[in-house]
């Protein structure tokens, strides 16, 4: 007997980002919106509530839509109590439908105590952990300021992978000293331990961190464009040689099902609710693509997410604003980006043919030929129309 | 009523940047009750922002004072405040025929520059009785007695009476009052005789349009009159007559000796031209004075606005400008790297950098200039001359028969320790050494220079490698031929005009060498690799390469990110329409202007 699918909700697909802002202990290099957690347990608990409201005032806004995906960034959201996450995540199912396969992330870090955590936050409703290990190398755990070292990355590891159907892995390169044989090493450790995902990050030097300021000062020295561009090459190399696919700049998947469907959203400019100190989102109502960004400030979050709306400031963009987005955002996959959603940006068909040895149109798709992604920051911006 | 000759003292200062000369000036009004300490403002004279900030003289300007002497005589003394710069000899030649005496002003601390040396055989040339005024006396490194000395050995003039003051405190101010009224001779003139009065400079005023700084020679200039200008061949009435004290004051006449401007419905500054000779247009004089030279701009670069948008605001600009400044000529350019411009012509390097910074503070207009170059003269084989003022304009070279350039006699005057780098410097610079000499601890080096080499930052090497110490002063020789090329820099194959530039041949691989390197370092890295070449001709004599962009891609980019992508991507499309297109390679306009900038060798 056939079962009757539901009638889907209107309107487009949803994800549903949530930040949680606090971290043990602040990476050198991060620029994230992030606070140290320690004392800040009441707030926390009012965090949490607001989130809650906050996603009850989206919904208000978005109507009903069927929720795809749900991810709890930060941050380190593995420092969550598992009831407020399973808290957040059934305010989530409640508030839209969720499909079948809704994908429910969780941003770990992976030292002893959480992952002593990681069975409780499945039982909360997580089925995919995304573990930062960054290295497994104790040396360059070191020099990137982590709190943990390779070993107990390891134990984190084959706990996520008891606890959760589906483990990403995060890497970083081209931290200052690496070379291309320690990189290798670290990818193969990696692999070594199974994951159907991996995040390889070139270590960027953002604004106002410590590791910019140390290398302002000349005490840190970042390695050149030539080795970054050798190390982002070494990463393709060395993840496609294991049968894993590069659908996006940064990140590697060993099937089309173990991609991670919630960036897949940004990627592809679906829509996305954020909530949470400083979360951004996107939806489109009525045909008008919409920009949310949530106050910053922690206390300002709280204050803000009250009963009359979601937290933050709504800008409706311009066509061209939004097409513009889906080629900086777009150009990044694989896949490309549909040429009909840059309709707004009236991109030359001359000048994608003078960048033919960079981009290629595929079945209506403009994509980045493979040997060209180093540099796709470049070709989206010589594909616009100044 | 005109004041009797014996009791007028016409005198201007001569002096080096920096020696004292304008408050010397602002001390001398003080004492003499021109203005209140309450209207007295530092430097009076140097009424132009930008003079006031660089502590020069730009425009002659003058003032009466009124100074009752020891001998109980009340004397009119008109101060000529000259501007002090070579750009501006000939403006100085015209200040100077208007008076009969100078004060010598030399930083009792710091003795003779080569500036001074100019001005004073300006001076002298002019028969002027001159007075030596040792300033600054109160520095403790003051050392008057050894400047005297100086004085005397290098200009040849008495200096034992040089008369001691500090114009900062007002030391000795009475005695150099004293000096002007005993020790300058009156003027002569016949105020019986055809009007016959020297136009010494003019500017326009926003109240009263064009007005004209005049001397009287001979004769009476009265308001309603009608004067002649005998170059210019012009009439007019005259509606106003004043003196500056410094205040403008009207007169009703001006008697031979005096010194005043007047104002006359003359629509541009350009309509009075300095050096001209005033008469009357009933009863004209026989005679025009001496010594008239129409203005000749010797230095000229192209001026380019940043946003092409800026465009007409630059022609307003420059307009107005040439309104209150004859000497300044421009015509309108367009080039291929840096869109409508216009070739503007200048009295010198000094002349250049003012207007430039008038038009970018007054004007307040973001500009490109092209390399400085001079006037040069090609004689093609069909025996045609022409002056080229544009490198980019020169014929091909096979129907060129020769280039002659302009030169310069230079005088540098250098502490000991310097002396080496200063005659390498002018070696470099295809120099002549025309006379080395001592002077104290100082070295007078004479040479004989292509302006051409001059014009291209051959002051601020010349500062640099003196750490500030070396003066320099120069005045105009002939042209000379040279074996001179041109030299193009082709940007991936494409030729830049506005990096183009006449060079000696055997200067030119070290200027292509220098400009391909500085080339590379401002492309800034493209999917393709560049390469960037000098060429002489067919003959490329130096190349680079800007390499490819190897790696351009954000690591993170997921929901935060979106906006701040988007915010990059429109600002950096705004950044592209500062980018001139040369082929397939961007070139942004930062690196014209630092490559035009370029400095050392």
């Amino acid at each position: 007997m056939r079962s009757i699918p539901a009638p889907s909700p209107p309107g487009p697909a949803l994800g549903l980002y949530v930040h949680w802002p606090y971290c043990r202990r602040i990476c050198p290099y991060c620029d994230f919106n992030v606070v140290r957690h320690r004392g800040r347990e009441t707030e926390a608990r009012a965090l949490v509530a607001a989130i809650l409201r906050d996603i009850a005032a989206h919904r208000a806004r978005t109507g009903p839509r069927r929720l795809v995906s749900i991810f709890l960034g930060g941050g380190t959201p593995s420092l969550m109590r598992p009831e407020d996450v399973a808290e957040i995540i059934a305010a989530a199912r409640g508030a839209w439908s969720p499909a079948a396969d809704l994908e429910v992330s969780l941003e770990a870090n992976p030292t002893d105590a959480e992952a002593e955590g990681f069975a409780a936050l499945a039982g909360a409703g997580v089925n995919r952990l995304s573990l930062g290990v960054q290295s497994l190398s104790d040396e360059a755990l070191a020099r990137l300021g982590r709190n943990h070292d390779a070993a107990t990355a390891r134990r984190a590891v084959a706990r996520a992978q008891t606890a959760f159907a589906r483990v990403s892995l995060d890497l970083i390169h081209s931290w200052p000293g690496q070379d291309e044989w320690a990189w290798r090493s670290d990818l193969e450790a990696a692999l070594a331990l199974g994951p159907e995902h991996i995040s390889a990050y070139e270590l960027t030097f953002e604004p106002g961190t410590a590791f910019t300021r140390a290398r302002d000062r000349g005490r840190m020295v970042a390695p050149d464009e030539d080795h970054r561009a050798r190390l982002f090459a070494l990463t393709g190399e060395v993840l496609s040689g294991h049968g894993f696919q590069a659908y996006e700049i940064s990140n590697f998947a060993r099937s089309p099902a173990a991609r991670a469907r919630h960036n897949l959203i940004y990627w592809r400019g679906e829509d996305y609710v954020g909530v949470g100190p400083g979360a951004h989102g996107r939806l489109t109502l009525d045909g008008v693509r919409i920009a949310t960004e949530a106050p910053r400030a922690i206390d300002a979050y709280v204050k803000a997410a009250g009963d009359e709306g979601p937290a933050g400031a709504w800008l409706a963009l311009t066509a061209q604003e939004a097409a513009l987005e889906r080629l900086a955002m777009g150009l990044r996959l694989a896949e490309g980006v549909p040429l009909a959603d840059l309709a707004a940006l009236a991109v030359d068909p001359m000048r994608i043919a003078e960048l033919g040895a960079f981009v290629d149109v595929q079945e209506g798709r403009l994509i980045v030929r493979p040997s060209a992604r180093a540099v796709t920051d470049r070709l989206a911006l010589e594909l616009c129309p100044v | 009523m005109p004041t009797p000759l014996d009791q007028i003292r016409n005198f201007s200062i001569v002096a080096h940047i920096d020696h004292g000369k304008s408050t010397l000036s602002d001390r001398l009004i003080q004492a003499t009750g021109g203005l209140t300490d309450r209207e007295m403002k530092e430097q009076v004279l140097d009424s132009m922002e930008i003079e006031r900030e660089r502590g020069i003289t730009i425009k002659a300007q003058t003032v009466r004072l009124t100074y009752k002497a020891d001998d109980g005589q009340t004397y009119v003394l008109n101060l000529m405040d000259t501007p002090g710069h070579v750009d501006f000899a000939y403006e100085v030649s015209r200040s100077l025929a208007a008076c009969e005496g100078s004060l010598l002003v030399v930083d009792a601390s710091q003795g003779v520059e080569a500036q001074t040396l100019a001005n004073v055989y300006q001076a002298l040339e002019h028969d002027h009785e001159i007075v030596p005024v040792l300033n600054k006396v109160d520095l403790p490194a003051a050392e008057p007695d050894r400047v005297r000395q100086q004085i005397e050995d290098v200009i040849g003039i008495d200096a034992s009476d040089a008369v001691s003051c500090s114009a900062k405190t007002g030391l000795g101010i009475h005695d150099v009052l004293e000096a002007i009224v005993t020790r300058l001779p009156p003027p002569k003139g016949d105020p019986a005789a055809p009007l016959k009065a020297l136009l010494v400079d003019a500017w326009y005023d926003p109240y009263l349009g064009v007005v004209v700084l005049v001397r009287v020679f001979d004769g009476v200039l009265k308001a309603g009159a009608q004067v002649r200008m005998m170059q210019a061949g012009a009439t007019y009435k005259v509606d106003k007559i004043g003196v500056f004290k410094p205040k403008a004051t009207d007169v009703e006449s001006l008697g031979p000796g005096e010194v005043g401007f007047i104002t006359a419905q003359i629509k541009e500054v350009a309509d009075a031209a300095v050096g001209d000779t005033l008469t009357e247009e009933r009863r004209p004089t026989a005679q025009a004075l001496t010594g008239f030279k129409p203005v000749q701009p010797v230095v000229f670069c192209g001026l380019f606005p940043v946003d092409a948008a800026d465009f007409e605001d630059l022609r307003a600009a420059v307009g107005r400008l040439r309104l209150n400044d004859a000497s300044f000529t421009y015509e309108m350019e367009t080039s291929a790297a840096l869109g409508f411009g216009f070739r503007c012509g200048f009295l010198g390097l000094l002349h250049l950098e003012i207007i430039q910074e008038r038009l970018s503070r007054e004007f307040n207009l973001d500009l490109i200039a092209t390399a400085p170059s001079v006037i040069y003269k090609v004689t093609l084989t069909s025996g045609e001359t022409i002056e080229l003022h544009n490198p980019a304009d020169l014929p091909d070279p096979v129907k060129v028969a020769t280039i002659a350039e302009p030169w310069i006699r230079a005088t540098i005057f250098t502490p000991d320790e310097y002396l080496g780098a200063v005659i390498k410097l002018c070696q470099d610079r295809r120099g002549m050494q025309k006379e080395l000499s001592y002077v104290g601890a100082r070295a007078m080096a004479v040479y004989d220079l292509p302006l051409n080499e001059v014009v291209f930052d051959f002051y601020d090497r010349l500062k640099s490698i003196s750490k500030g110490y070396a003066s320099f002063d120069y005045q105009m020789l002939e042209y000379r031929e040279g074996d001179l090329v041109k030299m193009s820099i082709l940007v991936n194959a494409e030729p830049v005009d506005a990096l183009s530039m006449l060079v000696h041949r055997s200067r030119a691989e070290a200027r292509g060498r220098g400009m391909v390197e500085k080339m590379k370092d401002l492309i800034p890295p493209h999917l393709f690799v560049i390469p960037i070449q000098a060429a002489i001709g067919g003959k490329i004599i130096a190349r680079e390469t800007v390499r490819a962009l190897r790696k351009d891609v954000t690591a993170k980019c997921y929901g935060g990110d979106a906006s701040r992508k988007r915010k990059l991507l429109d600002k950096q499309r705004e950044g592209k329409k500062r980018l001139r297109q040369f082929g397939r390679v961007e070139i942004p306009q930062e690196a014209f202007i630092a490559a035009l900038k370029m400095d050392a060798d």
